[in-house]
């Protein structure tokens, strides 16, 4: 994995690092991401784009441990799902309002992956992959079982509440600059975190554990820092999502639901800004316009992941960023 | 009745026994998958597919040539491991030096786009197979009735794996296998072609994927995603048995076969969860799984 | 200088990645006043295919040819939501604001009930056909929702009763542990207490994730239950037969009742394994002469595969919308999805498929239900002749009576 996203990641003279740790192009790029944040639901469906917002968020929270730290987790649907659930309940039960269902999904998916981080980074590679896999699992039966998910059809009819009980989030253009502001704030945190002097040593341990800890830095501290990191902002993009559909079900914590995490960044770009973002809104994108196209979804899925692995395995933002040497 | 933690113990003894039977497909699955994880070092995420595969090459056998199940038993194996070298010549062997994900994800891929076709050329409810005339029936055997057909899985199987492991471990050809699994590069040097060694292996894995197809047949409905819910699993045993070790996954197989069904009597809602419960512990207690070199 | 321009390509770039999420929205916007949409949102890609899916499709579409032209112009789209809420949820959503009028179809109880709360929210109609569970005309009842042609308190009156009457006064239970399957079960255990029956034991399996069900089996072997009830679905009963079989269960006097079995899974069984099984059905293409007149008319779109009584009720229900669409008007029926459905509950159903019915003011739609059993390979005379009739239960009979589901519409 590490020669493959350096490859991608080398540094040309022209990346001095600017404002907020953006380099020229990646503010260029976050220019139109923004601009397109702002602009797209006048033009495409809200609700879509708000899914679309929350998986970019999900799948940036992932490649903040698989880019930055060099960790495939192959468990993240547990925080993504049970950020979902709590926050879910919290709402439509407790009727609180929607950012502290968000948050309290948020706190649940900070404590569960302090738990499951604290077990899982004692290993490493596809034995950190399998120790996530089986606790998501665990967490999946848990959810089959508890009654407060309502099993199989999950927590129906989540209200979307008032925003600090004041501004009503039913209409789905209110709903959607609530939904783009957690996804910029989480992505510029995300962003943050990487070109920290934190983040450096995130790095410096992808690259080579045993000499980062001959440096003298507590490597496991690090790690599990950035595991947190990571499940909490998943938890967030699993709440958010939840209170705009209404809905919270076993799919979000289900195993196929870590894959997707893994597609997405992969799709757009391991250890890239902008690739998980990118990623997800191909893979959503298919989800939702090849739902159309009725039975060949699995087939057109498949091929391009096949594709991807073969031909452009940097991903879509990876592949742009090599043509224009410059970092994305 | 004699009872144990409140089961009566023929009950018990029954659970067991299935238990062991079901591990028999655990095991021939995970052997595939092992084997192939060992030389190639790629996750194959299209083995649940190729155990699909057989199981439907043995209905078209059956309903379009009319060779019945003991010609599947040796035609669908070479056929889905004719399509698994094709697979590797193609595309699988673009990925070897690039990082496990890569593999996984490219199978995974195939694996989608193989059950996609299936389901638009033969839809979703599953096809009819019976099993052959002379393993029809059953034995009582006092504390369960069992089928001839289980029997034979178990028996097959069981010769299947061992016939693997002496193959692996005693003939010449394993032993090139093992030492290119060390190292390829000295291998290759000695004069050894690698690459297809490579190819042959995962054919074979694939073979073996499809021969568990045909003996699942006729006993599990044949239908696109037979294999879906089963490849999580089976990686899960070839995890615990650790990665590449070929008796691991074998007795793992087995082993996990039997606690899961136990796990059925004594708490039935939680028997798809349990192998994850002691994939964990194992991972946290021996890294290099139960019987795998660290 | 150079900078900014490769700045401005990447920009573009992302652009071009993020932009691709919606070409083709606007274009199926283009819709005209006078044209009516009706959405088939079912399962493409997954285990409920064959008993949903294209032939659902190609039944909704075959009752939009036979209504011919009257006035206005009908459209047919379709949709996989995979049998995952969130994306049912956004196609429903998606499809209500781009002007469909009507859902239909809708498998899986969850998505079932999830596409429920948008149609009332969006005030739109929705004909549910593939769900099973009964709280769409129960707790979860809307003034926007009618429940076409099947539900789990049906099946399990239908079977439970039944069988209790003839002898098998002793159960046990194989519940797929989820919504429905615990439903299934609750439902069924309620009428065999009723009828003077016994539940002895239940075992809940794991869903999804079981291929063999033999210890489950062997378990309720051992219970000395006179019956084994399969509160499950689709691949799950299919197993259970076959190692029931297998496990000379059912040769030994066992009889395994099926709470939901559809004519394909017995399609997908074969005769050879399936014979003896007993199932619920509203609808079976050899009942009588309207029947086989509908099949032989529909099997053109769908020649592998034969209509069950949810295709039927896909077929029915989209016949019965549009006679409502055509009694009060286009320009009425797009202004609110519950006028829509309460002309429909106010019109007396009648179709080659059911036959004469009604629609309840609880949105349950009133038709007779039917208990089958599989022939055995040397009656069946030809091509998908699988079925034989059992017994009737009359339509008024036949589900939960309207005061029980607890249905806040009835009470009002």
């Amino acid at each position: 994995m590490a020669s493959e996203t350096t490859a991608g990641a080398i540094a040309s003279p022209r990346d001095e690092i600017g404002f907020w740790g953006f380099s020229k192009p990646q503010l260029a790029a976050l220019a139109v991401l923004i601009a397109f944040i702002a602009v797209a639901p006048y033009f495409l469906y809200p609700v879509f784009l708000m899914k679309l917002l929350c998986f970019a968020l999900f799948a940036c929270a992932f490649n903040l441990l698989i880019g930055y730290v060099g960790l495939l987790s192959f468990g993240h649907a547990a925080y993504f799902g049970m950020g979902g659930y709590i926050a879910g309940h919290t709402a439509k039960v407790w009727g609180l309002t929607p950012e502290l269902a968000v948050l309290a999904g948020a706190a649940f998916a900070c404590v569960q992956g302090w738990i499951f981080g604290w077990i899982a980074i004692r290993r490493q590679g596809i034995y950190f992959a399998m120790i996530t896999l089986a606790l998501a699992q665990m967490v999946y039966f848990f959810c089959l079982q508890a009654p407060f998910t309502g099993g199989e059809d999950g927590i129906q009819a989540i209200p979307r509440g008032s925003l600090f009980g004041v501004i009503s989030l039913e209409p789905d253009m209110t709903m959607y600059w609530f939904v783009a502001a957690v996804f910029l704030a989480g992505f510029l945190f995300i962003h943050r975190i990487i070109h920290s002097p934190y983040g450096q040593v995130l790095k410096a341990i992808r690259e080579n554990e045993p000499r980062a800890t001959s440096l003298g830095y507590r490597t496991d501290d690090y790690k599990l820092v950035a595991f947190i990191l990571s499940a909490t902002i998943s938890g967030v993009a699993g709440g958010v999502k939840s209170l705009v559909f209404g809905i919270a079900t076993l799919t979000d914590v289900f195993w196929a639901m870590s894959g997707e995490a893994v597609l997405m960044t992969l799709v757009g770009g391991i250890g890239t800004v902008f690739g998980p973002v990118v990623g997800a809104a191909v893979i959503v994108t298919m989800q939702n316009y090849l739902a159309e196209m009725g039975a060949w979804v699995t087939v057109i899925q498949g091929v391009i992941f096949v594709i991807i692995v073969l031909a452009f395995r940097r991903g879509i933002v990876g592949e742009i960023a090599n043509l224009l040497r410059v970092k994305l | 009745m004699d009872e144990i933690f409140g089961i009566p113990a023929p009950l018990l003894f029954g659970q067991l026994l299935l238990g062991l039977i079901n591990g028999a497909f655990y095991a021939m699955l995970s052997l595939g998958l092992a084997v192939i994880f060992g030389l190639l070092n790629i996750i194959n995420f299209t083995h649940g597919a190729q155990f699909m595969m057989g199981a439907f090459v043995a209905w078209m056998l059956l309903n379009w040539l009319g060779l019945g199940y003991w010609w599947a038993l040796l035609l669908a194996p070479l056929i889905v491991g004719l399509s698994g070298v094709i697979i590797e010549r193609t595309m699988i062997s673009r990925l070897y030096k690039l990082d496990h994900l890569y593999g996984l994800l490219l199978t995974f891929g195939i694996g989608l786009i193989i059950e996609g076709v299936f389901r638009n050329y033969f839809g979703s409810s599953g096809l009819p197979y019976r099993p052959p005339a002379e393993l029809q029936g059953g034995w009582d055997l006092g504390f369960m009735f069992m089928p001839v057909y289980r029997f034979w899985v178990v028996v097959f199987s069981l010769v299947v794996c061992l016939a693997t492991w002496l193959m692996i471990e005693k003939t010449r050809l394993g032993a090139y296998l093992r030492a290119a699994t060390e190292n390829a590069a000295l291998v290759q040097a000695f004069g050894v072609n690698v690459p297809r060694l490579i190819t042959l292996t995962y054919g074979f894995g694939v073979a073996l994927a499809a021969l568990a197809g045909v003996l699942a047949a006729p006993i599990y409905s044949v239908n696109p995603q037979m294999g879906t819910n089963l490849i999580i699993i089976v990686f899960a045993v070839v995890v615990i048995g650790g990665m590449g070790s070929i008796l691991g996954s074998v007795l793992t197989g087995f082993g996990l076969g039997v606690v899961e069904g136990l796990t059925r009597v004594f708490w039935p809602e939680a028997s798809a969860t349990v192998i994850f419960v002691i994939m964990a512990i194992v991972l946290v207690t021996r890294p290099a799984g139960l019987f795998g070199r660290a | 200088m150079q900078i900014t321009r490769r700045s401005a390509l990447a920009g573009t770039a992302l652009a071009f990645g993020a932009g691709i999420g919606g070409l083709p929205y606007r274009s199926a916007k283009a819709q005209a006043a006078n044209t009516i949409r009706i959405g088939v949102l079912t399962d493409m890609s997954g285990m409920y295919r064959d008993n949903t899916g294209p032939t659902s499709v190609a039944c909704a579409r075959q009752a939009v040819a036979e209504f011919g032209q009257r006035g206005f112009n009908v459209e047919v789209i379709e949709a996989d939501h995979q049998n995952r809420p969130d994306v049912g949820v956004n196609l429903a959503r998606q499809w209500y604001d781009q002007g469909v009028d009507v859902i239909i179809d809708v498998p899986t109880s969850s998505v079932g009930l999830a596409v429920n709360q948008i149609a009332r929210e969006k005030n739109k109609a929705y004909i549910n056909v593939g769900s099973a569970t009964a709280d769409l005309t129960g707790a979860q009842c809307s003034p926007n929702t009618v429940h076409w042609a099947y539900d789990t308190w049906m099946l399990a009156k239908s079977n439970g009763g039944a069988t209790v009457r003839a002898g098998g006064d002793t159960w046990f239970f194989i519940t797929a542990d989820y919504a429905f399957g615990h439903a299934l079960e609750r439902d069924t255990a309620n009428f065999v207490r009723a009828s003077g029956g016994r539940v002895i034991g239940q075992v809940r399996t794991p869903f999804p994730g079981t291929t063999d069900f033999s210890s489950f089996l062997v378990q309720a072997q051992a219970s000395r239950a006179k019956v084994i009830g399969l509160a499950n679905a689709g691949a799950d009963t299919q197993n259970c037969v076959k190692q029931a079989a297998e496990f000379g269960i059912t040769r030994r006097g066992i009889k395994l009742a099926s709470l939901l079995l559809f004519i394909n899974d017995v399609h997908g069984l074969g005769l050879q394994t399936a014979q003896g099984l007993t199932c619920t059905e509203t609808f079976y293409w050899d009942l009588n002469d309207r029947t086989r007149a509908f099949t032989q008319r529909v099997l053109p779109r769908t020649p592998n595969n034969y209509p069950n009584m949810i295709h039927a009720g896909c077929y029915s229900g989209t016949l019965h919308f549009l006679k409502a669409i055509a009694d009060m008007g286009v320009a009425a029926a797009k202004a609110s999805g519950v006028d829509i459905i309460n002309r429909m509950k106010a019109m007396p159903t009648e179709d080659d498929a059911f036959g004469a019915g009604q629609v309840r003011p609880d949105g349950r739609r009133l038709i007779p239900s039917y208990l089958f059993e599989v022939k055995s390979p040397a009656e069946s005379r030809g091509p998908w002749d699988y079925l034989k009739l059992v017994q009737t239960t009359p339509a008024a009979e036949a589900f939960r009576p309207l005061g029980e589901g607890g249905c806040a519409l009835v009470r009002s």
